[in-house]
């Protein structure tokens, strides 16, 4: 694609042309060169949309609550303007094929027809965490074309989608009664992301144990520091016990119920979401997230862009002479990375 | 740079609720390598077309046993074109009488598979089409 099509594309976004988003999407979700092109060119107009992220277990009923929450943003209570939506909804790639069959839509039917609604699918190829690589791209875009909120689902994968804590502004975990004990509640990762944990499908048996687990688990978290590994260093993530004013709000998660093929709950889940969206912005927690997203994202391709620029100045033969070196044990990883590009 | 995935909608459309068919050609299409949106049973052709324009697919394929695919092929063609996806291929699966085919395939629709088709000829007949020769 040329950049001239690039551009146009990238004004089509921002026009909130349907058919250029959807070819835009496409050329970001494939990192070209024009996709990048339309990311540089739209980031400036970024920044308004509210990012909710929802993740759990697979069967937790995720699709059904994301279909129910965008009907809820598009016919909201009376008084309240019709937010426009954006759905991205992540499903797995195969590892052998690289095919994929991306099936939340089933569950989104009721949301076709409506313009001020637009759902995307994505298959992860081949990333790990719950996201594609390309999915903070994609929620770039929609920003960008004025949606005013994106709900992204990532895959169901239960213990390890800590991506979408980065992403998202809010994050919702979703549980189903009978699917783990008090020791998965506790087990570190997918819990202590949770902005609003719901327990969905809570018709069925087990739910008042399911909420005392996590109730129990959430006392016993917080508040805390919240750090996430990033390419193997811990960083803190938005640290509620490290914010600059001791006075400032805590968020402490609520624990709510719903019945998501009945809609039970969800005026409930929809004023969590409310109130968590005004205390990010009242504690100053939209920015330490922003900030932190941002920095992120600029160290990733920082490293990439280091990486690829060394490479071009050491020749194969001398880097090849290293990975020798390491395979005969006669340097270690780190010595071979001094000796490469000298000492720290 | 990622080399180039393709992207098919599998959508089942009319009022007949057997979808094992569209269900096999999925997990072909996927076996494949490619993406395959799957949008399940009782669609209209807007929410067809809809959903093809949302996911920018390179192709869609349907699959109908009604007997209403002379109602629901060309409408959804229409839908395509009038979106300002004229590019994007479609297939059918199902129980087409053969004095239909030829109509379909007038109409722009790339293939007409019917059962004991082997799974192998639609991939290909779907990489022929969407890629670049």
């Amino acid at each position: 694609m040329s950049p001239e099509e690039a551009n146009s594309l990238a004004q089509g976004v921002l026009a909130g042309e349907r058919l250029a988003l959807a070819r835009a999407l496409t050329q970001v979700e494939n990192d070209t060169p024009a996709g990048r092109l339309i990311l540089s060119e739209t980031f400036p107009h970024t920044g308004r949309a509210h990012r909710i992220g929802v993740t759990g277990s697979p069967g937790t009923g995720k699709s059904s609550l994301v279909n129910l929450l965008a009907r809820h943003f598009r016919q909201p209570p009376a008084g309240q303007a019709p937010r426009r939506v954006a759905v991205v909804a992540v499903d797995p790639s195969s590892p052998f094929t690289g095919g994929a069959i991306l099936g939340d839509r089933i569950r989104m039917r009721d949301l076709t027809g409506d313009p001020g609604v637009f759902i995307r699918s994505m298959a992860t190829r081949g990333s790990l965490g719950g996201l594609a690589s390309a999915t903070a791209g994609v929620v770039q875009l929609f920003d960008a074309a004025g949606f005013d909120v994106v709900l992204i689902e990532t895959v169901g994968a239960g213990q390890a989608e800590v991506d979408i804590a980065r992403l998202a502004h809010t994050t919702l975990v979703v549980e189903a009664p009978g699917l783990g004990d008090d020791i998965q509640a506790i087990k570190a990762g997918i819990l202590e992301i949770a902005d609003v944990l719901v327990i969905n499908k809570a018709d069925h048996p087990g739910v008042d144990g399911t909420e005392r687990a996590l109730r129990s688990m959430l006392e016993m978290a917080h508040p805390v520091r919240h750090e996430m590994h990033h390419h193997g260093q811990i960083e803190t993530l938005h640290a509620y016990a490290a914010a600059p004013d001791p006075n400032a709000p805590l968020w402490i998660p609520p624990v709510l119920r719903t019945i998501a093929t009945e809609g039970m709950g969800m005026p409930e889940l929809m004023a969590a979401i409310a109130r968590h969206k005004d205390y990010l912005q009242q504690s100053g927690d939209w920015q330490r997230r922003e900030r932190f997203r941002l920095q992120a994202e600029l160290d990733t391709l920082l490293q990439e862009a280091l990486v690829a620029r060394w490479r071009e100045t050491v020749s194969a033969g001398v880097y090849q002479q290293a990975v020798d070196d390491l395979l005969r044990r006669k340097v270690s990883p780190h010595q071979a990375v001094s000796q490469l590009i000298g000492p720290a | 740079m990622t080399e180039k995935k393709i992207r098919v909608l599998v959508a089942k459309p009319g009022l007949d609720g057997h979808d094992r068919g569209a269900k096999v050609v999925a997990r072909a299409l996927r076996d494949a390598g490619m993406e395959v949106i799957y949008t399940g049973l009782r669609q209209t052709p807007e929410m067809v077309a809809e959903a093809a324009l949302q996911e920018d697919v390179d192709a869609v394929g349907l699959s109908i046993l009604s007997g209403a695919h002379m109602g629901l092929v060309p409408r959804v063609v229409d839908l395509l074109k009038a979106n300002g996806q004229g590019h994007v291929r479609v297939f059918v699966g199902g129980i087409i009488p053969d004095e239909d085919v030829a109509a379909l395939l007038a109409l722009g629709v790339t293939g007409v598979y019917g059962p004991g088709t082997l799974t192998d000829v639609i991939v290909e007949d779907i990489r022929k089409a969407v890629l670049p020769a």
